[in-house]
């Protein structure tokens, strides 16, 4: 019998020191930069015990802040996944010239700074702005109100739901609707039946990321809301506002409660991504 | 043409082995055995190459072909057993010390480089006995040319059809002056007519550099067309190492008469040295009596005008030379036999019954 | 076609059904009109309009007016800390998330899907918490931060806090953008190069890593265009002293706290053109990659 793995290494296979040195240094890199600041957020919330926790989390404008972060999501998220999917089916499924154009211009927000987001939006609507004049003759309040709030939020997640379906349609081509046409089926029973069981995974993981960053934005929220508290406040910016004024363990017990969010947003994320694979295998 | 003659030299595409004075081997599996987990992939194979030939390993998928050529190149360690080259014994050497010519079957091509480059890299990699920029130059022409893809060096492997890629890998694993020249599956992801062709190239080419090649496939019609010697393998073991005539004509195993030439088997009895079953009936010399198994093949069948085996046509495709018919035994078992037009034989029709009798044939005792 | 009805009703012209006619005559699937009718519209109302504004609010500043704000020593500041940490922080990342990636796909350990998901972490956390979390991490009297500053290092409210929040903010890039890469990068053409005799460090040196590059360089630029914008994560940890620890998108926030609309609009102007070249730079990466496809 020779041992022949010991003296002779496979190709592809790194020596063992190689190996051990790598990982030294990508998990010394990964706890330093990730593991330590999330473990940072719930030191801090849970630094004083659990009940001044639960405290600051109970606090009316804590909870103001909670439910307008959730209004907003509700609203920025479904408004986004119906454009994704639109422009997915017009993109992915038809042949037209300048696509590659369109697509650049739908990832366009995704290289815009938050704050130019945020800007963008004063300049429309703002009181000095395009329709400043015309709003507030009529008593509408856009900036630094919660229209506004939604409308950079849409701006911010506006790729995430089309980024995501774009390929997976392209991908599968349109074989399936074109048979399902040939059968006699009209354009929605096509869209229900053949075309969204195929997408409905990367649908959810776009959705899925939409409303991370949805509940999570900070810059663009920041430059429209006005800061309002109560009234104008979401999650992020209310946990400015008590880091600010030396509140850690506020702030930090509303930043573990979106620390959750980011846990349960990447444990799904995990979820589906080894669902995909499995749906796009059934799909065919 | 340079590859003639055999050069010491590093521009020799390689050492060419003189019948008389090589040893005996150019390659030698001593009782090699491989297990992936429980699953024993070769079991105590014993082979040698000869140096100078064109070898092919022939077997079904799962036969253990693949896992033989990745043992010869280093790619795999066997855990029992010897692997020589000639004197030396390779068995732990690394695969970049083995000089291996291999040709994988999906080619793995550098889609960064040129052809050149790719072709080139075998020397550029060298640490010792780095050839110059002007020599290695002049041997990657060279070998372009000989692969014919002369005016290519400058494009990128994905701009070329899969027979100029397989080329291109060819004259890659041939730059390094290989000691043996390994081709998995060289045919398998080209198309028909390609495929013959190159056929004709690999044999072209391995004439011209006399370099000793192991090539596996699953397809016998490329073994036995192709190859000096045939190995077929079957579940880890050798068969049987012969011609392709040996391979075709004197098939040394059931399993091998069963593989090759398009055989249809047999269950009947052996009595006095003779095999019987419906009807035919097959000399079996020295065989006792029992249970046994023939395979004939389509080319060994005759019209019998007395005794045979009863079938029905099925059909009568046109064709030159030999009459070809579909027929059916009285199970409903499809056969195909290609008859010689004798004189004064009506061609059978559709729906006829025919009586066959076998004039060739190989019969193995039941195991 | 039913199908053409709403794009024609939103573009109100006969050339549109022309236009729709002649360019998808090779596809049977129906809604093409409605589906980009929305698509397009929601774009120009969401997007385009909204950011048109940025460029004609700086247009109407005229030249010397545009320079003086966008130009200013404290904006030329500001600009050289986003643009100089992002490119410190893309290059960490560079290097991290390379050796990330190798591991992630080359290497089976413990806790490999753990380190997976964490990889993620910057895309999903809030900005916000991540800011205030360095802060408190990498500040004299935090975690890190103390142990730093025994060795002399000050790591928080000066340049180095700006790098190491974009360090953060741009980790995923370079990992998620390789993986795949490496993934598909099949163990035939390793082995091809052993057989040719090439060693493991030749092999990774010639064929692997020139292979990579594109997605590499793409990762990079990704990482550092996200940078260049950040907001959330770094004004915790930056310091936001005027000419030295404040970054571009701060002073856009600055100027539009005492209402100087313009001045903000023309340094939003040169982030955007900054992000457009980058958004080209990456597609010429992507072009260039596939230049041998051809």
């Amino acid at each position: 019998m020779v041992d022949a793995t010991l003296s002779a290494p496979r190709v592809g296979r790194d020596p063992a020191w190689v190996k051990g040195l790598i990982l030294t240094l990508v998990v010394g890199f990964i706890v330093l930069f990730l593991v330590a600041p999330l473990a940072m957020v719930f030191a801090g919330a849970l630094s004083k015990g659990a009940a001044p926790f639960l405290m600051a989390l109970g606090q009316p404008d804590s909870l103001s802040a909670i439910r307008l972060t959730l209004i907003v999501a509700a609203i920025a998220v479904p408004f986004n996944a119906v454009f994704g999917i639109s422009a997915a089916w017009a993109i992915a499924k038809h042949r037209f010239p300048g696509k590659a154009f369109l697509i650049t211009l739908i990832d366009l927000p995704f290289s815009v700074s938050p704050v130019v987001a945020g800007l963008i939006y004063v300049l429309v609507f703002g009181l000095q702005g395009w329709f400043g004049n015309w709003l507030s003759d009529h008593d509408i309040k856009i900036v630094f109100a919660v229209p506004g709030i939604i409308l950079a939020t849409i701006f911010v997640t506006f790729p995430f739901v089309a980024r995501e379906l774009i390929p997976l349609m392209q991908a599968q081509g349109t074989d399936e609707e074109e048979a399902a046409a040939t059968l006699g089926a009209g354009g929605l029973q096509t869209f229900w039946r053949v075309t969204t069981p195929n997408i409905r995974w990367g649908l959810l993981y776009g959705v899925l990321l939409s409303n991370a960053r949805a509940m999570g934005e900070f810059g663009a929220v920041s430059v429209v809301s006005g800061h309002i508290r109560g009234l104008t406040n979401t999650m992020p910016l209310h946990v400015e506002i008590l880091y600010n004024e030396y509140d850690f363990v506020g702030a930090f017990s509303v930043a573990a409660l979106l620390c959750l969010l980011a846990i349960v947003t990447l444990v799904l994320k995990a979820v589906l991504e080894t669902l995909e694979p499995e749906a796009s295998r059934h799909g065919l | 043409m340079a590859f003639d003659r055999p050069e010491p030299s590093e521009t020799a595409l390689t050492p060419v082995a003189d019948p008389t004075t090589a040893p005996a081997a150019a390659i030698r599996l001593d009782r090699v055995s491989k297990l992936f987990g429980r699953f024993a992939a070769l079991k105590g194979v014993e082979l040698e190459v000869r140096p100078g030939e064109l070898l092919a390993v022939l077997g079904p998928s799962g036969s253990g072909k693949t896992t033989l050529l990745r043992l010869v190149a280093g790619l795999e360690f066997p855990d029992e057993g010897r692997i020589l080259f000639g004197d030396d014994d390779v068995t732990l050497t690394k695969a970049s010390d083995r000089r291996v010519g291999f040709v994988f079957q999906q080619y793995a091509l550098f889609k960064h480089m040129t052809v050149a480059k790719n072709v080139a890299f075998g020397l550029d990699v060298r640490r010792k006995d780095k050839p110059s920029r002007k020599d290695r130059d002049a041997r990657v022409a060279e070998l372009l040319k000989l692969v014919e893809l002369g005016d290519l060096g400058k494009r990128f492997p994905l701009q070329l059809s899969g027979g100029q890629r397989q080329r291109v890998a060819l004259a890659r694993a041939l730059a390094v002056s290989p000691r043996v020249l390994l081709l998995d599956e060289p045919f398998g992801a080209l198309d028909a007519t390609v495929r013959k062709s190159l056929r004709r190239e690999l044999r072209r080419i391995h004439d011209a550099t006399q370099v000793t090649t192991v090539f596996i496939t699953h397809d016998q019609e490329e073994a036995l067309e192709l190859s000096d010697r045939v190995v077929v393998l079957n579940e880890g073991r050798i068969e049987q190492i012969g011609t392709p005539d040996e391979i075709l004509n004197a098939p040394a195993t059931a399993f091998v008469a069963g593989f090759v030439g398009q055989s249809n088997a047999f269950h009947g009895e052996v009595r006095a040295e003779v095999f019987r079953a419906e009807g035919m009936t097959l000399p079996a010399p020295g065989l006792a009596d029992g249970p046994a198994e023939a395979f004939v093949r389509a080319d060994q069948w005759a019209l019998s005008s007395g005794k045979g085996l009863e079938v029905k046509v099925l059909r009568v495709p046109p064709s030159a030379g030999l009459l070809r018919v579909e027929v059916e035994d009285p199970h409903g078992r499809p056969l195909e036999a290609a008859l010689l037009r004798a004189e004064g034989v009506a061609k059978p029709a559709v729906g006829d019954k025919i009586r066959l009798r076998a004039t060739g044939g190989r019969v193995f005792p039941s195991p | 076609m039913v199908s053409l009805a709403p794009d024609a009703r939103l573009t109100g012209s006969a050339p549109a059904r022309r236009w729709t006619r002649s360019f998808r005559r090779r596809t049977a699937v129906p809604g093409f009109g409605l589906t980009m009718g929305i698509t397009l519209t929601v774009l120009c109302l969401v997007v385009l309009i909204p950011l048109s504004s940025v460029a004609i609010k700086a247009a109407g500043m005229g030249w010397s007016d545009f320079a003086q704000a966008a130009f200013s020593r404290r904006a030329i500041n500001a600009y050289k800390l986003s643009f100089g940490a992002s490119l410190i922080g893309a290059v960490i990342n560079g290097v991290f998330g390379a050796l990330t990636a190798w591991a992630l796909v080359r290497y089976k350990f413990p806790g490999r899907m753990l380190l997976n998901g964490l990889v993620d972490l910057p895309f999903a956390l809030p900005t916000a918490v991540a800011g205030i979390a360095l802060a408190a991490l990498y500040a004299p009297n935090g975690l890190i931060g103390g142990v730093l500053a025994k060795v002399g290092v000050k790591a928080a409210y000066n340049y180095t806090g700006v790098v190491i929040a974009l360090t953060f903010i741009g980790l995923p890039f370079v990992v998620r953008t390789l993986e795949p890469v490496l993934r598909e990068l099949s163990a035939d053409v390793e082995e091809a190069s052993a057989t040719l005799g090439a060693t493991g460090l030749q092999t990774v040196v010639r064929v692997i890593a020139p292979a990579l590059l594109p997605a590499w360089l793409t990762g990079f630029a990704l990482a550092f265009a996200r940078g260049v914008g950040e907001y959330g994560s770094v004004i915790f940890i930056a310091g936001n002293m005027p000419f030295k620890t404040e970054i571009a998108p701060l002073l856009i926030t600055m100027q539009l706290e005492q209402f100087d609309y313009a001045s903000a609009s023309a340094i939003a102007v040169v982030m955007l053109l900054a992000s457009f070249a980058l958004l080209l730079l990456i597609n010429a990466i992507q072009a260039w990659s596939r230049r041998h496809e051809g």
